[in-house]
């Protein structure tokens, strides 16, 4: 089994299409990763499905960063 | 679950919504019909037979769509056409008009598309390919004396429409609405006789339109063929308005 962080980073590269070495822990989707607001609802939304589990909408407009995603996972697994 | 794509319409036990479900099941979708009653959702479920089913949904209640979009999604897989297509009439000149007059057509007739809309997006996000068909009508871009509601209503539904479309067609969704002239169905079978003449008049192809005129102008733009055309209204009215 891979760690949080590593499935995380996964999902990320697969929904932003970005190279696995720019997922860096303090990395921002929009700012460093490029993604527009439907690629973080996106984003979302795989992250639900990897970790089964449901992310509220004011949780979820939180997770805007590689370790607030990591964190939230770790929070609520 | 249905392994053909799932199509949801709202409003489909008569009028414009039943012929619209009929033409989308030859077509070979899926289709789920809403009405707001058992009785309406069970005679759906009748009519569709093996394509399609009924169930009860109050459009104007954020609590009723969330629930029926649950078991609509759990029982048939999440819809990737929507046909938002419910809606109702309260006229009134505006001076005697009443709050709830007003406000029972916005919500039934606009915010139900903010709350259907939304709770069918993810599903088309997902899949990447979507189609969301708002019905309008004529009077959004005319206006009509005794409907300042309805007439606000729709043409809401037009911006609406105009705004979703560019928000989602990076996902393959499109976002369109058919604005339908004056058509035979309940809703205007109840206008007074000489207003019916009046409004012949005003109609180039000199006769009211029928259910399955609008059906098919929505089918298409369900349909691949439609897939370039978005954020517009598609108006279907015999010629009485003419852009």
């Amino acid at each position: 089994m891979s760690s949080i962080e590593e499935r995380v980073q996964k999902i990320i590269v697969e929904q932003l299409g970005v190279k696995p070495e720019d997922v860096k822990s303090e990395a921002s989707f929009v700012e460093d990763l490029g993604a527009d607001s439907l690629d973080t609802v996106e984003l979302v939304m795989a992250l639900e499905e990897e970790f089964e589990t449901e992310i509220p909408d004011e949780e979820a407009e939180k997770i805007s960063t590689v370790q607030s995603a990591v964190d939230y996972i770790k929070a609520h697994s | 679950m249905s392994d053909k794509k799932v199509a949801l319409v709202t409003g489909a036990s008569r009028g414009i919504g039943r012929a619209i479900a009929n033409k989308l099941i030859e077509d070979g979708f899926f289709v789920v019909g809403t009405a707001t009653s058992e009785g309406g959702a069970a005679a759906i479920g009748e009519a569709l037979s093996a394509n399609g089913a009924g169930k009860v949904l109050n459009v104007a209640d954020r609590q009723s769509v969330e629930t029926t979009l649950k078991s609509i999604n759990e029982e048939f897989g999440a819809p990737v056409v929507l046909v938002n297509n419910a809606g109702i009439t309260r006229d009134n000149i505006m001076l005697r008009m009443k709050d709830d007059e007003w406000e029972d057509v916005i919500n039934t007739n606009l915010n139900s598309l903010y709350r259907v809309s939304k709770g069918c997006l993810k599903g088309m996000t997902k899949a990447r390919w979507g189609r969301i068909i708002n019905i309008s009508s004529v009077v959004g871009t005319m206006g009509n004396a005794g409907q300042a509601n309805y007439a606000a209503a729709k043409g809401g539904v037009e911006g609406f429409t105009r705004a979703l479309a560019r928000e989602v067609g990076s996902r393959n969704i499109t976002v369109n609405s058919v604005a339908p002239g004056f058509i035979q169905t309940d809703m205007t079978d109840a206008l007074p006789d000489a207003q019916k003449e009046s409004l012949l008049s005003g109609i180039p192809l000199g006769r009211l339109g029928q259910p399955e005129e609008i059906a098919s102008a929505v089918a298409w733009l369900a349909s691949d063929g439609g897939g370039y055309v978005t954020g517009t209204t598609l108006h279907v009215n015999g010629g009485m308005f003419t852009g």
